[in-house]
């Protein structure tokens, strides 16, 4: 066994150039492969991260739409219905437009309660609940812009006009590593009450309607119960879990994540050429070899162990260090991207799904140089030269 | 003396399946490149042709899309009395006061909802946009609950197509029309009339405000003077601006995911092809030897070497680039994250798109076989005649 192992190693570092080359391709196919594919579970953070205890209530129409502030004493008498809360997207501008960030006016004595993965430390919290300019920021975006507490931040509205003035009350912490912790929180009696002064028409207005269940099972019924409710009204509601909302958005967006998702096959297969390519030539060059070998009593079998070693141990080797590179090459793209990828992490599937694709790889390499050496006649193969 | 083309085309013949791999994996790659090239200018194309340069587009300040925009009867007023706006031909003015919502629609194969831009025009709005005219029924009435849809918003959302309908607002509409926008923007929106959709959404507000201008040039003049004006807060731009801007985001993504993924995977054909190369010169040592020992120079070894690597290249590109054009026969649609609405825009194969492929791949080709090509040209005669 060692000296199969020996010889397989041996083998492998012959053409010193050729080998190298073969798994930098590995390791850069691997690498993006890893780095395809956490772009794409990126997409789905959301979804994954979304409570099957929530339930989100918007205009039927589109969420362009808002529901009216009545409807919150009407949700909260359905049956299943636990705590309900409200949040009006804001859609701001920090400085410049590509400063990208979600914000959300919310309801803050409930909101917060009903998302128990943001956590926000009391006392910060007692300030935030105190000042109706107050807003609370997730670690993320407070790292990103060097928001501290007690900072003022300028927002431009694109939905409500004007500069808005926040402090930074608070910065909230995500309780496990899949919590967005890039978003913006601020009062929505501030919104509300500006909104009163310049368009009295917007104000009483709130875009969706968080709802807390006592428990999971009744999902489906409290949705048709509130939905239901108001039925033929000016804004009829649409009611869904918290992930079929979140995926709702993904579906929008699904040829992006599905070209990604065929691209990331695409650079495997790639690779899949290269290193099948490689195993080839150093076949066709060694058919005297193998020739000498089967001649000295060595069976097919021996020949395809020897092959398949050698083209296994490239494609694992390049794939271990592609592996490898994916955790500090995953955190700086990562970092990069800021809170366009809210949660951005290298999963366990993936790294399984890489080393998965360089056994893959490896094994399908072997293949035809395996065939043509287990078929090569003695005769022919020692007669052969390079 | 320079090596016959016939020597590079044949070695490239002789090593069928060495050829085949290294040429395949390039032309993978040149098929990704020219597809992303392809799908940004299709979403460039959309996006020009939806907007006409002497049309202006006047919406809210800082407001960015028309969704978000509003402005209000009186506001519209003063805009719309602008001596700069042009007059139709039955001496009205050119000017559509305009309402814009976004829809959730489900879409026809998948069953999922996206948001579909409902456009409310007045008469003349449809006068303003050239390239729009009715493909089959008939436009909407005044005053009815009728609407007509963009052809790829008919073909992709349930209860677009004509003569089906469509509830929201609390009303059943009905499609009396499809329209042809010659692939613009429009193409995946539904019209209808503006008094009718502001009623039903209860929206006292215009959107947007789109006119012609009597003579392009005066834009300018007319921004400034809107712009500066105080009972309006309002913001103006050339139409064609108007809605280039609001696919910058996503040209932007197309563009470095685009690019990002051809770095990555020219590096993995590269490597192909340099090992390629590197295994074609070790195997003609001594080939090369005899060519040398006849009198071959150094510079001719490298040009016939270097040649079968941009061969190679062109092989793969040519196979790459005609994959890549079979995709002009898909249409691709994707929320624009922007406006917020589902946009569907096709892959555009244009000569320069093909120039910039062929380069591409050469440089692939070149990049892969500078390296073998030096080895090979570097041998020295004796030894090289020695190896077996």
């Amino acid at each position: 066994m060692t000296a199969y192992l020996k010889l397989v190693v041996k083998n492998a570092f012959r053409q010193k150039l050729r080998t190298a080359l073969t798994m930098l391709g590995i390791v850069v196919a691997i690498l993006a492969f890893g780095l395809l594919r956490t772009v794409v579970d990126a997409w789905y953070a959301g979804s994954e991260a979304a409570s099957a205890t929530r339930l989100v209530t918007r205009n039927a129409i589109s969420l362009v739409f808002s529901l009216p502030l009545t409807y919150y004493s009407q949700i909260k008498q359905v049956a299943g219905v636990k705590s309900v809360s409200y949040a009006n997207w804001f859609g701001g501008v920090y400085i410049r437009e590509k400063n990208f960030f979600p914000q959300f006016g919310v309801q803050t004595s409930t909101y917060f309660d009903l998302y128990p993965e943001f956590v926000v430390p009391p006392e910060q919290m007692r300030e935030f609940l105190r000042d109706r300019k107050g807003a609370i920021v997730g670690r993320k975006l407070a790292d990103t812009y060097g928001f501290k507490v007690g900072d003022q931040v300028t927002l431009r509205g694109t939905i409500f006009p004007g500069n808005w003035d926040f402090v930074v009350r608070g910065i909230y912490d995500g309780a496990t590593a899949r919590t967005d912790t890039s978003q913006f929180f601020f009062n929505w009696e501030y919104l509300n009450e500006t909104m009163k002064k310049t368009a009295p028409r917007r104000a009483n207005n709130v875009g969706v309607y968080v709802v807390g269940l006592a428990s999971p099972d009744v999902a489906a019924e409290v949705a048709a119960a509130v939905d239901a409710t108001f039925k033929n009204s000016l804004a009829e509601s649409l009611t869904e879990t918290e992930q079929a909302f979140q995926l709702g958005f993904l579906s929008m967006v699904e040829t992006i994540v599905l070209a990604i998702k065929v691209v990331s096959f695409l650079v495997i297969f790639i690779i899949m050429a290269v290193m099948a390519n490689t195993m080839a030539m150093t076949a066709r060059e060694r058919m005297a070899e193998y020739a000498t070998l089967k001649a000295l009593g060595f069976g097919p079998q021996h020949l395809t162990l020897f092959i398949f070693g050698e083209s296994l141990f490239i494609a694992l080797l390049g794939g271990a260090i592609g592996v490898g590179l994916s955790y500090p090459v995953v955190n700086w793209f990562g970092g990069v991207m800021g809170s366009l990828f809210p949660v951005f992490n290298l999963k366990p599937e993936t790294i399984y799904m890489q080393t998965g694709a360089a056994l893959f790889v490896g094994a399908v390499a072997a293949l035809f140089p395996c065939l043509r050496a287990a078929r090569v006649r003695i005769a022919e193969g020692l007669r052969h030269a390079g | 003396m320079k090596i016959p083309f016939s020597y590079t085309f044949r070695n490239l013949w002789t090593r069928k399946l060495t050829t085949l791999l290294t040429a395949s994996g390039m032309a993978l790659v040149v098929f990704v490149f020219a597809t992303v090239l392809m799908l940004e200018e299709g979403l460039r194309k959309t996006l020009v042709d939806t907007g006409s340069y002497d049309n202006v587009v006047v919406t809210r300040r800082s407001s960015q899309t028309e969704v978000q925009s509003a402005i209000d009867r009186a506001q519209a007023n003063i805009i719309e009395s602008q001596p700069e706006i042009a007059f139709g031909a039955d001496g009205l003015r050119m000017v559509s006061k305009e309402t814009v919502v976004l829809v959730n629609l489900n879409k026809r194969d998948s069953d999922k909802p996206a948001n579909v831009v409902v456009r409310g025009i007045a008469p003349l709005g449809l006068a303003l946009r050239p390239q729009v005219h009715i493909a089959e029924g008939r436009m909407f009435r005044a005053g009815a609950s009728e609407i007509i849809a963009g052809q790829s918003a008919a073909d992709r959302f349930k209860g677009a197509g004509i003569g089906e309908r469509l509830w929201f607002g609390l009303r059943e509409w009905v499609v009396v029309g499809t329209f042809d926008a010659g692939k613009s923007g429009f193409d995946s929106e539904i019209w209808g009339d503006a008094d009718q959709l502001m009623q039903a959404f209860r929206r006292p507000v215009y959107s947007a405000l789109v006119f012609k201008l009597n003579d392009p040039s005066h834009f300018d003049e007319l921004k400034t003077r809107l712009e500066s004006e105080p009972r309006l807060t309002v913001e103006a731009k050339r139409e064609s601006t108007f809605y280039a801007d609001q696919s910058e985001t996503l040209a932007a993504f197309i563009r470095y995911l685009g690019l990002t993924i051809s770095v990555i995977f020219s590096i993995g054909a590269v490597i192909g092809a340099m090992i390629t190369m590197y295994a074609s010169v070790a195997n003609r040592t001594s080939e090369i030897g005899t060519l040398r020992a006849l009198g071959f120079r150094r510079q001719s070894v490298l040009a016939a070497f270097l040649l079968e690597a941009i061969l190679l290249g062109m092989v793969g590109g040519g196979v790459g680039l005609a994959l890549a054009s079979f995709m002009q026969l898909f249409t691709v649609s994707t929320m624009n994250m922007q406006s917020f609405s589902e946009l569907a825009f096709s892959f555009t194969l244009t000569p320069a798109i093909m120039m910039k492929t062929l380069i591409f791949a050469m440089v692939m080709g070149v990049v892969g076989g500078f390296l073998p090509a030096i080895r090979a040209a570097r041998l020295n005669i004796i030894d090289a005649l020695r190896a077996v």
